[in-house]
């Protein structure tokens, strides 16, 4: 049974259909990358799986069980963690008070203070820093960390490394990587930087203006593949060839 | 002069009550809950009621009437103010604003316009004091109030500070949406912090007819004060409320030496004065700061 199954999701701003019948299905331990242009949707569709956009239509089933109606803090009751675009840490609040207040209204488990700071041993020196003192990486560690805190089953990751220096985003990389290798938690990571979504991600989803332009494994798509499909060149393209 | 300095300090105890609810309700769920002051009297009437009525003492009617208040707050919150927040900024100013009218003309259908007053049921606790050297006399009941003010703000202080459900409070306040994503239900700690404002509402109330009378139509002007020593002790600020109680409660206290209308008025002026500080120094710090400002006007 997939972990994540999404049913001909809709997800509109007003007048504007970002995400338009969208469907797609994730398996326990699975990475999957999602790519596309800014305005593909990639943003509201994990908003509507974290539960914060309103689905206009569709259905999103979290192992077996059918979520659309939950409101943001069941779905994180329930397995959903979401680490945000811009990391949306609490400024005034310190780096483990950040952290905590995931940990005591999200899931048990094995995931707890001591384990994220080992598993983000940068955060070590910092926990009794306001989270809006620190730098971009910084705040991205602790965005991933609050969001361990909670225990996911799924970890839906917004613009990975959007804004960091490249010695971060190698950083947190690493962090992730681990993760991955663990195999326990199963992620859905947004990443403009297609050799690191092909290098991490096991499979890959193009979105283009709402739907799935190309998906595949990692492995079988080729990068000129994506890019036809995240320009919306496919058509054209084949009748080049 | 030091006597009127010394009461004036006292009674700012009793506007740090009243406006501490006023600003957690606006830090949280921000909005400006214009029926607090009429909430403070609906308070103040449900302990004479305790006592007249049902025979409670004062102190113990007062403890009864806080989670009576804090209920009120909760539902208040639940069936009315959350539905009006997702209307936009105005809808709840609306909403409170026609809240206090319900209110005051609620108390007045059910308890009459008589002037009524906790002070009888006290006892000599109205009118006892300390004495102290150089002539000064210290009212036990100003001091009673000042106290619990500071031990109400300092609870409160603890409550956001170390405890799961102030975390809580703060994150919502901050960011609601964050919160909701790692987990806070925004909508109970929105209930909650409704609930502990209105709850403090009611407590001002009562300290309020112990000291003074009341009637049905008394609100609005409590709710005038609690949002003066709000704004002079900086929005959103829980020692500030009490800083700025304090310094409401001596300009008073100072201006009714001159003459009794002045209490009033030395307050009103010196918010006024407050106000327009703060709004030039914005002002002027949105343009490069007040020295730039200053010699770019020469």
């Amino acid at each position: 049974m997939s972990l994540l199954s999404v049913e001909n999701l809709v997800a509109r701003h007003g007048l504007l259909t970002a995400v338009q019948s969208f469907s797609f299905a994730v398996e326990p331990g699975e990475v999957v990358a999602i790519v596309g242009a800014n305005g593909a949707g990639k943003t509201t569709l994990f908003r509507a799986i974290a539960g914060v956009h309103a689905a206009a239509s569709g259905v999103i089933r979290f192992a077996g069980v059918d979520v659309t109606a939950l409101p943001p803090h069941k779905r994180v009751a329930a397995g959903i963690a979401m680490v945000p675009e811009g990391r949306r840490l609490f400024p005034d609040m310190t780096v483990s008070e950040n952290l905590r207040i995931a940990g005591e209204n999200g899931r048990r488990g094995d995931w707890s203070l001591a384990t994220v700071l080992d598993a983000l041993p940068q955060l070590r020196p910092l926990v009794g820093v306001p989270a809006g003192q620190l730098s971009g990486g910084q705040r991205q560690a602790v965005a991933i960390g609050r969001a361990l805190m909670s225990n996911p089953s799924l970890l839906l990751l917004d613009e990975v490394s959007l804004g960091l220096s490249p010695i971060a985003v190698e950083s947190l990389y690493e962090t992730l990587a681990v993760l991955k290798a663990s195999g326990e938690t199963t992620m859905i990571v947004v990443e403009q930087d297609l050799d690191r979504a092909l290098g991490f991600a096991d499979r890959v989803i193009c979105m283009l203006e709402g739907k799935t332009a190309l998906e595949g494994s990692a492995a079988a798509l080729t990068r000129p593949q994506i890019a036809a499909a995240y320009f919306g060149l496919g058509a054209e393209a084949g009748k080049v060839h | 002069m030091l006597d009127a300095l010394i009461q004036g300090i006292l009674l700012g105890g009793y506007y740090a009550i009243l406006a501490a609810g006023l600003s957690l309700m606006f830090g949280v769920l921000r909005f400006i809950n214009l029926a607090h002051g009429d909430l403070a009297i609906l308070g103040a009437y449900l302990v004479l009621f305790g006592v007249e009525r049902l025979g409670l003492s004062p102190w113990l009617a007062v403890l009864a009437v806080l989670p009576v208040m804090a209920t009120l707050g909760w539902l208040l919150q639940g069936m009315l103010f959350a539905r009006t927040m997702r209307g936009g900024f105005l809808l709840p100013l609306l909403t409170t604003f026609g809240l206090g009218a319900v209110l005051q003309n609620g108390m007045f259908g059910l308890f009459g316009s008589d002037a009524k007053s906790l002070g009888n049921s006290i006892g000599s606790l109205s009118w006892d004091s300390w004495q102290l050297p150089f002539d000064i006399s210290l009212g036990k009941l100003p001091v009673i109030t000042f106290v619990i003010a500071v031990i109400v703000l300092a609870g409160l202080q603890l409550l956001l500070s170390y405890t799961r459900l102030g975390r809580a409070i703060r994150a919502t306040s901050a960011d609601p949406e964050a919160a909701e994503l790692v987990g806070v239900d925004a909508a109970t700690v929105h209930r909650a912090a409704a609930a502990i404002a209105v709850a403090l509402a009611g407590l001002a109330g009562a300290f309020l007819a112990m000291r003074a009378v009341i009637g049905p139509y008394s609100g609005p002007a409590q709710l005038i004060f609690a949002f003066e020593a709000v704004v002079i002790g900086g929005i959103g600020s829980l020692w500030g409320t009490l800083i700025g109680g304090i310094i409401l409660g001596v300009s008073q206290s100072l201006g009714s030496l001159l003459s009794p209308q002045w209490f009033q008025l030395a307050g009103h002026t010196l918010f006024l004065g407050v106000l327009g500080a703060r709004l030039y120094l914005n002002h002027a710090a949105s343009r490069g700061g007040l020295r730039l400002n200053l010699k770019g006007a020469r």
